[in-house]
Order: C-alpha cells, then structure tokens, then sequence
C-alpha cells in the first residue's frame, strides 16, 4: 500500500469513524443511564437529515446562511428524542427490559414508516452545506470538507466530555447509572436527567446526520438502521454504558471498515464484524467496559 | 422534628410495616433496633422516599414526606446515609463529597474541608475513585457526603455493618461527635448495644410493629432486650 493510499484512508476512516463514534454516544449514554438499547436511536439520523433536507432550501431562499438549518436539526432531533422517551419508553419503563426492547424496535419501524409515509421511499439529495476546496498534505489531496467533518466530531466529542465532567446536570448523569438511590438522596430529580439525556443523545445523532450528509448527500426514510446498527455494534464494541468507550469503538469500527475495504471491498462488512467478533469473544464486557454484575 | 403516625408499607401484596409511629425530637439519637427483617430499613427508605407508602403520615418540620418528590426532600436538611454505604465508586472521592451539595453548593468549599478535617483518610484520598475505598473509608465517605448537605437530621442505617470491632468504635463516636453539633439522628442498627450506648431513646421492632420504646439506657438493662437482641 503506498504511503498517499495509507493516508487517504486514515482520513476516510476518521471521518466514517467520528459519524459511527457520534451515533454510538447515543446508545451508550442511554443504556448507561436506564439500561436499555434504544433502537430507535439510528432513526433519529434519518430524522435530522429530513430537516437539513427541507431546511436548508429554505434558509438559502430566505438568504439566510444554510448552517442555521443545523441548529434547526439538532433542536426538532433532541425534541423527537425526548418525545419518544416521554410518550413510548417511560410508560414500560419498569415493565422489564424485554418490554422497552420491543417498545425500541417498534418505535423505529414506527419512524421509518412515517418518514415514508410523509416524505415519500425515493431518496432525496441534501444539498451541500459547506463546499470547501480540497488541500494538499503531504502530497495528498484531502477533501477540506472531510477534515471539517472530523474537526465537528472532535469538538462535539470534546464538549460532550466537558459537560459530563465540571456541569451539575452533567455530573447527575454520571451520578444516576452508578448508583440511583444514592442519586435521588442527593437531590436529583432522575426522570429529568433521564429525559436530559435523551435530548443530548439526539442533539448528537442531528450532528452525526450533518457530517454523514456532507459525505454521502442522500436521505432515504431507513438510512438510519444500517448505521444505527453499525454505532450500536461500535458501542458494544468500546463498552456500552462508557461514554469514552463509544468513542473510541465508533473511531475503530469506521478505521477497520475503511481499511478492510481497500483490500476486499466486497467482502468488508463480513470481514470488520469477524474482527469485532474476535475482539468481543477476548473481552465480552468490551474494551473500555468493566465486568460488574447487574445492579440490584 | 420527625413524626412519624400509622406508617404502613408494603412490597407488593404483602404488607411490611403495620401501623408504625414514632417521633424523634430536635437534637436526639434515636435508634430503631431489632433483628434482620423487622423493616427497620424500610422505614427509612418511606421516609426518604425510595418506597412508596400505603398510608400513615410522615411529618419533618412540619413538611409531609409522603407527598414531597424525594429529590426534594435533602432540600428540607434531611440527609440519608443508606444501608451498604451506596457511594458512587467511579466518582472520586472528592466528586462524592460535591455531590453530596448537589442541591446547595453554598459554603461547599468550608463543608468540604470540614470533612476532611473530620476525616483526614478522606483528605489523603480525594483524588481516588469511591470505589477502591476500603469498607470502612467508605463509610466514612458516605457521612462525609451527607454532612455536604448541612443537614439538620440524618438518618443512618446500619453504619456498623461489615466493619472491624475498632472501626464500628471510630463510626459510632463520629456519630456523637455529629450529634453534638446539633444534628439530630434516627440510627438503624443490629449491633444493638453499641447503639443504644449512645442513644437517648430507642425503639424495638419485630416483624414490621413496634414492639417496645423508651430511654436508651433502660432499655440495655432491660431483661428482655437483653435477652433477644444484646445475647446476655
């Protein structure tokens, strides 16, 4: 492999990487917090696609600047987000795991069907928010616009980390899946970190579908459960319910695929799963996750 | 300052607590005791609101427990320092003590060196992650964490439990020694007689009633307790 080929796909993976590592964020803050896998979650892309797909005509025609229509996706993804978790999830949320599980799954066929229904099954093209030239690195042609896209994810993912950290809602979302009695004698009102953390969850999903659209321009009413599906395996991978662990699997499944795909390109979903699988079958608990038993 | 009348609690169709009533005034150690599965711990789960009651009431300051959001409650001053000592282990430390001000995070800076001062094995591990605390250390960071909140009443529950006989020694002066700053404590023990040692009053429980209550220091000289709960 030469050097620039090497280099190019460092990049694509990256790129591919920050997307799944975005959409990973979502499960595993979800699943830390109530213990359940929102399925749902990869249809929240497909859903901040749509808007920057109608919006963004419409701020260009209003002669606005078409990145307003970002901030427009990441509030209608947090508003669907806490919508869903208010409306379908909490109702079942002490009928048992297997109930929400269920309830996930119907909820994202329930989303793609009515994204059918309203917005048609032919897919549509966003228009471009950003069209930067390319630049040379190292005798590389590098698309600005890739490099844009990963420098979003790194600030999301940085400001994401912040926030947990030194914020007060932020520290009751660390606070609730360790330990949840101890949280409400603390004071935190766990139905609304719940909810918080749905709203966060989402808002990053939007941004995901943002950097997903500068790359591949196409909005379908499923395009989210391939790659929901793919970040939630990046989630499990990194250890689900640790926020650095989704991270750092979405970052490694898009690498692996990428890379993979430059060798056998048809063969390179069976291939970076097999890998996963491998790497599973070493540490089942995942590479960030810690072995604890089930909190009773 | 905490009244409690005709408590009745239970876990699904059987019922844990029949009737109880008991008061604990301003400034007092009060210890409920009895044997494993009296519903001691329940009873200051109802109150803090991590179990629902059927009926009775619950008063403190004259505010209705029963029907205020339990997140709400630590904002009264009343702080709960829950059985198995329930620190969060991958917070540090120090991040345990802040969260114990989650909901009043004035004077945070004074509190938390009060503790320290008080609990100097604390100070020299603020950095360390809850979880690799040993038992008692743990303890010691879940009173820490409620003394965060200023509270004007703690309820403990067990705090004796798992530790060595020289550490349940430390544990009980620390909780005179809290005492004496004013705070006023319903204590759940088994280790009966360590806790009425230090008690004003006590209550006796047994299969979900009150059986028994009175002055402490009767109580350890009474035959009966002696009998069931101190093995003499």
């Amino acid at each position: 492999m030469t050097f620039s080929l090497f280099f190019q796909s460092l990049i694509n993976g990256l790129n591919q990487g920050a997307i799944y590592a975005l959409i990973a964020l979502g499960y595993t803050m979800v699943y830390g917090i109530i213990r359940m896998i929102n399925f749902a979650h990869g249809d929240f892309i497909m859903i901040g696609a749509y808007t920057l797909f109608y919006t963004i005509p419409m701020m260009i025609h209003a002669g606005m600047p078409a990145w307003i229509s970002v901030f427009l996706a990441v509030v209608i993804c947090a508003a669907v987000g806490v919508l869903v978790e208010v409306i379908a999830y909490k109702p079942v949320r002490r009928a048992g795991s297997m109930s929400a599980l269920i309830t996930a799954l119907a909820m994202s066929l329930f989303l793609e069907n009515l994204a059918m229904v309203l917005f048609g099954a032919k897919p549509h093209n966003v228009q471009k928010i950003f069209d930067l030239p390319s630049v040379n690195v190292l005798g590389v042609a590098l698309p600005l616009n890739v490099i844009l896209t990963i420098g979003i994810g790194v600030v999301m993912m940085a400001c994401l980390q912040i926030f947990i950290k030194s914020t007060k809602i932020g520290k009751a979302m660390r606070a609730v899946p360790q330990d949840r009695d101890a949280s409400i004698l603390a004071g935190i009102n766990v139905n609304k970190v719940i909810t918080m953390t749905f709203a966060i969850g989402s808002a990053l999903a939007a941004v995901a579908a943002l950097m997903y659209c500068a790359k591949y321009p196409r909005v379908t009413n499923d395009m989210g459960s391939m790659m929901g599906l793919k970040a939630f395996i990046a989630a499990v991978l990194g250890g689900i319910g640790v926020i650095p662990g989704a991270m750092l699997g979405g970052i490694l499944v898009g690498l692996i695929e990428i890379y993979v795909k430059l060798f056998a390109p048809g063969w390179y979903e069976a291939i970076t799963y097999g890998i996963l699988i491998v790497i599973l079958l070493v540490k089942p608990s995942g590479i960030l996750g810690k072995n604890v038993g089930e909190k009773v | 300052m905490l009244k409690i009348t005709n408590l009745a609690v239970s876990y699904g169709a059987i019922e844990a607590i029949h009737g109880v009533s008991l008061e604990v005034h301003d400034g007092e150690i009060v210890s409920l005791i009895g044997a494993n599965g009296a519903g001691k711990t329940t009873i200051l789960r109802t109150i803090s609101g991590l179990k629902k009651a059927d009926k009775g009431e619950i008063l403190f300051d004259g505010a209705d427990l029963l029907k205020t959001e339990p997140s709400k409650i630590i904002n009264l001053k009343l702080a709960h320092v829950p059985e198995g000592r329930h620190i969060f282990p991958q917070m540090t430390v120090e991040e345990n003590l802040e969260m114990g001000a989650f909901t009043d995070g004035k004077d945070m800076a004074a509190n938390m060196a009060d503790v320290f001062e008080r609990f100097s094995r604390l100070k020299e591990r603020k950095k360390q992650l809850a979880g690799t605390l040993s038992g008692g250390e743990q303890q010691m960071l879940a009173v820490g964490r409620a003394l965060m909140a200023k509270p004007k009443m703690i309820l403990m529950d067990e705090p004796s439990m798992g530790l060595s006989p020289l550490l349940v020694k430390e544990i009980f002066s620390i909780i005179r020694e809290v005492n004496k700053k004013g705070i006023t404590i319903l204590l759940v023990e088994q280790n009966a007689k360590m806790a009425l040692s230090i008690s004003n009053r006590a209550y006796v429980m047994e299969t979900g009633k009150i059986t028994m209550e009175g002055n402490a220091g009767e109580m350890l000289k009474d035959d009966r307790v002696k009998k069931a709960y101190l093995g003499q």
